[in-house]
């Protein structure tokens, strides 16, 4: 088993990373499954940063994990509120049902 | 010897659960797995020392945002079926961007990532790691801070004014109106006249005896 080093954890944050992109392309059609992916992969961000805050002995790592994690919440907010005003008004949170602006 | 094992479990959770999130059928499954993934993450980083980063993790994005998640699934109304569409159609391309970016990231581990040439070793054993956070948070990163705050105003009134929505026809107390009623206004003063009845009770005597 051995001793745990810091490839064990960026192993780690790297493998959820992945997972979180994949998710994207795999779950196109719902956006709330998007979003939860974007989570995933920010949370992959915040442990690599933690991870070599940790073993480099340095705390700012930490605390710009902490500031990630402020951003990640405002994010998951406002993405939120407006699939709930978007459903409100379409009936429907499909991502190609959502071409109102032709952009 | 123990923290291996611990690291092993978690870690393991940690990718299972992640994977489960983009896998699972249903939508609410899929949060309820972000959960799993957030608190072994959370043991993840006590593993790494970071006590206050993981209690921060359980509480901001399990306490927070995964119940927010689970509150709008299970507000919308989403066919589900609907939306598996296009899964296998999409499995290869994306399993070859996953390839790719994994051996992307996999060959930073070529790389030389010992800590011999980090200078600074603030990470003593004598002082908490919460309170080494807050000496550095609040003095080095303080506009930072500052920032992060404003951030999740904006954030918190956004939500707040894209949500809310007046119903026409809906009746509500106007405080400010009703605070500002003077007694002229709404008092009426009538004199009446004792000799004669009243002419509404008149009305409604008529209206009686039609009645019956």
């Amino acid at each position: 088993m051995g001793d745990i080093s810091l490839i064990h954890y960026l192993m780690v944050a790297a493998i959820l990373f992945t997972f979180g992109a994949v998710g994207i392309f795999l779950n196109r059609k719902n956006v709330i499954i998007i979003l939860m992916c974007i989570e995933l992969m920010l949370l992959a961000v915040n442990i690599n940063l933690a991870a070599f805050s940790s073993f480099h002995g340095h705390i700012t790592g930490q605390i710009f994990a902490m500031f990630i994690l402020t951003v990640a919440a405002a994010e998951a907010a406002i993405g939120l509120a407006i699939l709930v005003v978007y459903f409100r008004n379409r009936g429907s949170i499909a991502v190609e049902d959502i071409n109102m602006m032709k952009g | 010897m123990i923290a291996p094992l611990f690291f092993y479990l978690f870690a393991l959770m940690t990718v299972v659960s992640g994977l489960m999130v983009i896998l699972a059928r249903n939508p609410v499954h899929s949060v309820l797995f972000l959960i799993l993934s957030f608190f072994n993450s959370a043991g993840l980083f006590v593993l790494l020392g970071a006590e206050f980063l993981a209690m921060l993790l359980v509480v901001v994005y399990v306490g927070a945002v995964a119940v927010l998640f689970l509150f709008v699934v299970m507000m919308l109304d989403i066919n589900i079926d609907e939306m598996r569409q296009g899964f296998r159609q999409h499995l290869p391309l994306g399993l070859v961007v996953g390839l790719i970016l994994i051996v992307e990231l996999l060959m930073v581990f070529t790389q030389d990532l010992s800590t011999d040439n980090v200078l600074a070793t603030n990470m003593s054993g004598e002082i908490s790691n919460t309170a080494m956070i807050g000496q550095v948070l609040y003095t080095e990163y303080l506009l930072n801070f500052q920032v992060a705050g404003l951030i999740l105003l904006v954030a918190m009134i956004g939500a707040i004014t894209l949500t809310m929505r007046h119903r026409e026809g809906v009746k509500r107390q106007n405080i400010s109106e009703q605070n500002s009623r003077t007694r002229d206004e709404t008092v009426q003063i009538v004199s009446v006249d004792s000799h004669v009845a009243p002419k509404v009770l008149d009305d409604s005597r008529a209206a009686n005896k039609r009645l019956q």
